[in-house]
């Protein structure tokens, strides 16, 4: 199985985003590195519209994560309700 | 409130811009997309992942924009370079506006001839917007690093030299040899190699490492950047499986530029190997970490993904496992050789140094190379620094000095030779070499600085008259750290003792 | 294999002899010893005898390492383009066989770089 990463930027507006990944995606792993997070998981990871815009207390749009960003690895899965990096093997 | 059309839609509606032609055939308006053997069935089988559209690329690209110049402004305004850990960090920006920041305008142009070229509109307007991403890349670069450029030698003649100065070929002559390829094989060049591949070896360690070396603007550039690299990476990966699954005769052909251009910028990154293990005065991670992490770990996903189209690792994957362990102690010695003729500084490193690159190198630093910089070190302090007097050898297809070892024996330099039409042509390795032999005609062509030299077409003979064609301020510009007018100032503005005696003491 | 082109895509070599004004491009490079960083290209004429490489251009290259001063040159073991060879310092380095961009390697035995590092 491989292991899809995503990297954001250690910055406030990464932080809902960041406890949102931690909510949906129980065996993902975080590694905070100078100025930057970096989020691994087996094989997809998934940020939810919902559960970041309960975070933030106002609405989150998933192209929103462009702002912080830094890198990732596997295919992406944009749709109007969430955001998710995945392997197909 | 009116109901939006989603995003599936939004993104149908907003990109598939095109039509048929009538007055001239498609094939004669979009004529150089198919010389390269890539047979597409189904343009309409293209689709950018991340869906953007003309509208919230300019929100976003807008936004990101703000938050950048925000922070340069205060960078500026609070003397940010005064905070970092040390003058000898600064290198690592001239290296990167002198070699990087040329490739990211060169990146503008192919994408922007791609986003011409290309058949299908989905894929033109992701190209068009790469295009513009990278322009914006160059540019915000400069203007970062122009705080710099007041205080700090190395930067002025950037552009000039990319173009000139032997070192800066590496990054050059790969960029021309994408930009000189079929739109295909530039997309497989910089948009999935380079982009999906190897920038996470390039920006991300290298800025975290800014992070960690109190260089905020940088960071900021490099994020910023960053996150227009993650749309980058995504059309790179589209358009290889765009290729793959359109027809299987494109998997040999995607599978030989897969090969060649995995090692090109490889080849090219080794410069940022001894950026981040020598340049850097605090490292928070070594090469061989960064190349585990991002190319052995996440590229190794990525090639399994791709297995199921019949994408194989290449075969040299081997040779990189080893040479991980030499590359970025081979490439300081290079630059170490050949400061005299360089826009930035190399030194010695300080015994904390040597002892970290001990540790996260057991098996070969203290070995191979502890010697020889401690001799060197003997050596100024002697008052007799080593340059080397003569030009290299250089190898006809990556452009880097010969100084690569054979994978079995680390101290026989790795020689590799063929002939071309009565010629002889010296390679640093199998691969460099296979990469000519498939197209003699082109590297044959190649500018190589120390025959160039040679032939009389960089200023005149000797190292002077090369220097002055260079544009070089000398004494300033090239040489040791130690005794720079760098290190000068360095030293008075942070009220640190023994100006010019090329050790930094903490006050 | 060729390139693949939109048309005719004639070679060009950039770096043939005729460009070098008389000389031709010599490589040279000492086995073991990578304090030099890498093999070093001279432009010589090829009139040149071997005997002038050795001592005149050479050490312009190579005397910096602190083994150079030991060098026995009786023991040294050329290589000419991949073949051993025993060059004839009398003679030039045409004669010698040497031509545009050979690559001429020498081992120093006994002499294994810095500390026997290779460097």
């Amino acid at each position: 199985m491989s292991k899809v990463f995503l990297a954001l930027q250690d910055v406030d507006e990464a932080r809902p985003i960041v406890e949102a990944i931690r909510k949906d995606n129980p065996n993902a792993e975080f590694d905070h590195q100078p100025a930057m997070i970096r989020i691994t998981a087996d094989q997809e990871l998934i940020i939810k519209r919902e559960t970041v815009s309960n975070e933030i207390g106002a609405d989150w749009d998933p192209q929103d994560i462009q702002l912080t960003l830094i890198s990732f690895g596997g295919h992406v899965d944009e749709d109007d309700d969430y955001f998710r990096i995945f392997w197909q093997d | 409130m009116a109901n939006r059309i989603n995003m599936r839609d939004r993104y149908k509606h907003m990109t598939r811009l095109g039509w048929e032609t009538s007055y001239q055939p498609m094939e004669k308006v979009f004529p150089y997309d198919r010389y390269e053997g890539i047979k597409v069935n189904d343009w309409n089988e293209w689709e950018d992942p991340f869906r953007m559209t003309m509208d919230s690329y300019w929100k976003y690209q807008g936004e990101k924009e703000k938050k950048l110049y925000a922070i340069m402004d205060a960078f500026s305004q609070s003397n940010g370079h005064l905070n970092i850990s040390d003058a000898r960090y600064v290198n690592a920006l001239k290296l990167f506006l002198q070699g990087v920041s040329p490739l990211e305008y060169q990146a503008h142009r192919g994408f922007a001839r791609q986003g011409r070229h290309f058949t299908g509109e989905g894929a033109r307007v992701a190209c068009q917007m790469q295009s513009l991403d990278e322009l914006r890349h160059v540019q915000t670069q400069v203007h970062g690093m122009s705080q710099y450029n007041k205080f700090f030698d190395g930067f002025h003649e950037f552009p000039w030299w990319h173009d000139r100065v032997w070192y800066l070929s590496v990054p050059k002559s790969f960029f021309d040899d994408a930009n000189s390829a079929g739109p295909f094989e530039f997309m497989v060049a910089i948009g999935f190699s380079f982009e999906y591949v190897l920038t996470n070896l390039l920006f991300v360690p290298f800025m975290s490492g800014a992070a960690y070396n109190g260089d905020m603007s940088t960071v900021t550039f490099g994020f910023s950047a960053q996150s227009d690299e993650a749309r980058h990476m995504t059309l790179g990966l589209q358009a290889m499986q765009f290729m793959l699954e359109q027809h299987e005769d494109n998997v040999p052909i995607v599978q030989r530029w897969i090969d060649k251009w995995l090692w090109r910028g490889y080849k090219v990154l080794s410069l940022v190997s001894a950026m981040m293990d020598y340049m850097l005065p605090e490292s928070p991670m070594s090469w061989k970490e960064a190349w585990e992490m991002y190319f052995e770990e996440n590229g190794g996903a990525l090639f399994n993904d791709l297995a199921r189209y019949g994408i194989t690792v290449p075969s040299y994957a081997e040779i990189c496992a080893k040479e991980k362990d030499h590359l970025s102690h081979q490439v300081w010695g290079i630059l170490y050789n050949h400061t005299a003729a360089a826009a930035m500084h190399t030194w010695v490193p300080d015994d904390a140094k040597m002892n970290w690159l001990s540790e996260k190198y057991p098996d070969t630093f203290d070995k191979y190379y502890r010697p020889r910089f401690e001799y060197w070190r003997d050596q100024e302090e002697a008052g007799n620094r080593y340059y080397s007097q003569t030009l290299p050898l250089v190898c006809q297809t990556c452009q880097i000095p010969m100084g690569f070892t054979e994978i079995e024996d680390p101290t026989l330099v790795a020689y590799r030779t063929t002939e071309y039409s009565g010629d002889k042509y010296h390679f640093c390795s199998d691969p460099c070499m296979k990469i000519f032999t498939d197209e003699p005609e082109k590297f044959c062509q190649a500018w190589m600085p120390p025959q160039q030299i040679f032939q009389g077409n960089c200023g005149g003979e000797g190292l002077p008259a090369v220097l002055e064609h260079y544009k070089f301020n000398l004494g300033a510009d090239n040489m040791d750290y130690a005794g720079s007018p760098d290190e000068t100032n360095w030293n008075k503005w942070k009220g640190l003792d023994g100006a010019g005696d090329g050790q930094v003491k903490a006050s | 294999m060729a390139v693949t082109a939109i048309g005719d895509y004639p070679a060009r070599p950039r770096d043939g002899v005729e460009n070098f004004h008389g000389n031709q491009m010599v490589i040279v490079g000492w086995d073991h010893h990578l304090m030099i960083d890498a093999p070093m290209a001279f432009p010589l004429p090829p009139g040149m005898p071997f005997g002038a490489l050795v001592s005149e251009v050479m050490p312009v290259a190579f005397s910096a390492h602190p083994e150079w001063e030991q060098i026995d040159w009786s023991t040294v073991v050329w290589q000419l383009d991949g073949e051993a060879f025993i060059p004839d310092l009398e003679a030039s380095l045409e004669d010698n066989g040497v031509g545009h961009k050979s690559l001429i390697r020498f081992v120093t035995p006994g002499l294994d770089g810095i500390g026997g590092s290779g460097s």
